[in-house]
């Protein structure tokens, strides 16, 4: 893969170049449009797109189609309709209940990790505090320890403190983002002026008015990254309820999919593939439509937080 | 959390770090970073010194939880499981980390080179994979895999061949390998891209007036540029693998003789606690990786950081 993509611009390079004088449009500022590089980006492309594809195309399949129809084309029967009724119908509306966690734990979690993210983020960029190193020096430390090595002892923490089976057991840890809080801190360093933090002081306006009136709508696109990047991780979270809570009435849609699909390999459980496509196709459509709706935000933020690598 | 009165004094030094040399050294950044911290402790410090403190004991069936010192530790050492496990998500990140990472370099620079067509289509599309939870990821490519009704299945038929099963024990690691490829590479293709974008046009115009080809820009400008967010990339795609779960944990339903209840660290960890209730031995493996985790982290940015001098 790597010789046809980084030769491609060569080919063209040596006598291309030589042709042209400084003062002429540069090939690298100003390149011109590369037909093989599209085509060899496009496989990458392909390789991206194709299980979407793939999802898109199963879930208006019947059961039957599913085993009888090549899986890139289309069954006879076009069942989508039919499908995402049998999902949210299927043993009692469960898959409706399942949304609505999940909805429940992004607004709480990813919205209560936005928030303390970017309180954060706001104090390490502005202020100087006593403990300052030791706050950073703990943050990026406890990035490098693994989540899952974590899960254990917090769920026997929670569980004696009778947090387990609880939406609680799901929510708080999701409350804490170290890659959010580092994302602000770059992003607030220079999204905001002191000289208008400074001026707004001169004029009386106290920390909190300053921040809620000043620097939270200079930092709009980070904060939009940051929800993103959380309601993404608490959205797809699989580990954390899978450990906490053992209550079907409590989880979250990637534990209930799972649990669909495991019920084919339980003797006596009943097959429901169709239902597992097609609830799949409906727990990645929310997160893929904020992603477009939303890309000028949370890409220019992104880029913002590269500045300062 | 009260206004500040007190005049501003000190004028603020403005620096070009992203660390932001702040205003005067007060508690009033307590404020805004208290409730962080607060959350933090409760779900990052107190589990990791709850987990240190388990892997001290061991409950026993007579007498109950006992102090057992460097015990567990010592069992871990000489626990052939525990190595194997190990051993599988070493030989995943050598193989699947510069796989992934390659591709989503060389995905980044092509688009960034301005050479394609519908660049922002590209970008997108490519980094849509990662909107997806890994359990629906896993589940399709696992029906994708499937000899039945997957997409290899269907080849076998059309053409009367026996693809090797993705799903057998052999194959079952690529399998892996292919399912966090796919899942991963726009979410880095996007941190070297965020990166690549911010290199200042005018490095481009000496080096073109220098007489610098593409692909000497390439080397000589655009990847030395970006040497710091490669490193992040790699230290994030270390962590991901070693904390490696999801997919081999869903995966279990569709291949249950390929992969073991110690597969990898993780699911070793959780099996340990959740189906033979060994908190105390899980605790001091789930250690025993986060150790790890942080030594290769660590060496990988010391590297990183070496070279970039």
């Amino acid at each position: 893969m790597s010789t046809p993509v980084t030769t491609a611009p060569r080919s063209k390079g040596p006598g291309y170049a030589r042709l042209r004088t400084p003062r002429r449009p540069s090939t690298v500022t100003r390149p011109r449009r590369s037909v093989l590089l599209t085509v060899l980006t496009g496989l990458i492309l392909v390789y991206s797109l194709l299980p979407l594809g793939w999802l898109l195309i199963n879930a208006t399949k019947t059961p039957g189609g599913l085993f009888d129809s090549f899986g890139l084309w289309f069954a006879e029967d076009f069942a989508l309709w039919d499908n995402i009724v049998a999902t949210f119908t299927y043993d009692g509306g469960v898959f409706a209940r399942w949304l609505a966690n999940t909805l429940l734990y992004v607004v709480v979690g990813a919205g209560g990790a936005t928030f303390l993210a970017v309180l954060g983020g706001y104090a390490l960029a502005i202020f100087d505090f006593p403990g300052k190193r030791a706050v950073f020096a703990v943050v990026i430390g406890a990035v490098a320890v693994p989540g899952t090595a974590l899960a254990v002892p917090t769920f026997l923490m929670f569980s004696r403190m009778g947090l387990t089976n609880t939406p609680w057991a799901v929510i708080i840890p999701s409350l804490i983002t170290p890659f959010g809080l580092y994302l602000m801190w770059v992003f607030a360093a220079q999204a905001i002026p002191r000289e208008l933090l400074e001026s707004a002081r001169i004029d009386g306006a106290g920390e909190i008015r300053s921040f809620f009136r000043i620097s939270l709508p200079l930092l709009v696109p980070g904060t939009v990254t940051v929800l993103l990047f959380s309601m993404v991780a608490t959205w797809n979270n699989y580990f954390l309820p899978l450990i906490m809570i053992r209550d079907p009435d409590w989880f979250p849609l990637t534990l209930g999919l799972n649990a669909w699909n495991a019920q084919a390999a339980t003797a006596g459980g009943e097959v429901v593939f169709h239902l597992v496509i097609t609830g799949s196709l409906i727990t990645i459509l929310p997160l893929i439509a904020a992603f477009l709706l939303l890309q000028r935000y949370w890409q220019s933020g992104l880029a913002a937080g590269s500045v300062k690598e | 959390m009260t206004a500040l009165s007190s005049p501003p004094v000190g004028r603020s030094r403005r620096s070009a770090s992203g660390a932001g040399q702040a205003d005067r050294r007060s508690w009033v950044g307590w404020g805004f970073m208290g409730p962080f911290m607060v959350v933090f402790a409760l779900v990052f410090l107190a589990p990791i010194a709850y987990s240190i403190y388990l892997s001290f004991f061991r409950d026993k069936l007579v007498g109950g939880n006992s102090f057992v010192g460097l015990e567990n530790y010592q069992r871990a050492m000489a626990d052939p499981q525990f190595w194997q496990a190990l051993g599988r998500v070493g030989l995943f990140l050598a193989v699947q980390v510069p796989i992934m990472l390659g591709i989503a370099l060389l995905v980044a620079l092509a688009i960034d080179s301005g050479r394609l067509y519908g660049r922002s289509f590209f970008r997108i599309s490519i980094f849509l994979p990662y909107a997806v939870p890994a359990v629906v990821a896993t589940l399709m490519w696992g029906f994708m895999y499937g000899t039945r009704f997957g997409l290899v299945g269907n080849i076998n038929d059309a053409f009367g061949i026996t693809l090797p099963n993705p799903l057998s024990p052999d194959l079952v690691l690529a399998s892996i390998g292919n399912i966090v490829t796919w899942e991963f590479i726009g979410y880095n293709m996007l941190i070297f891209y965020s990166a690549l974008r911010v290199i200042p046009h005018s490095l481009y115009e000496a080096a073109e007036i220098d007489g610098a080809g593409q692909l000497r820009v390439i080397t000589s400008v655009k990847l030395p540029a970006i040497r710091g967010a490669m490193v992040i990339a790699t230290i994030f795609s270390i962590i991901g693998s070693f904390q490696l779960f999801n997919e081999p944990s869903i995966l279990q339903n569709l291949a249950p003789n390929a992969i073991s209840t110690y597969f990898t660290p993780n699911l070793y960890t959780f099996s340990l606690s959740f189906a033979a209730q060994q908190h105390n031995y899980a605790a001091t493996v789930a250690i025993l990786m986060g150790l790890v985790t942080m030594v290769i982290a660590y060496a990988v940015q010391l590297r990183g950081m070496r070279k970039d001098v």
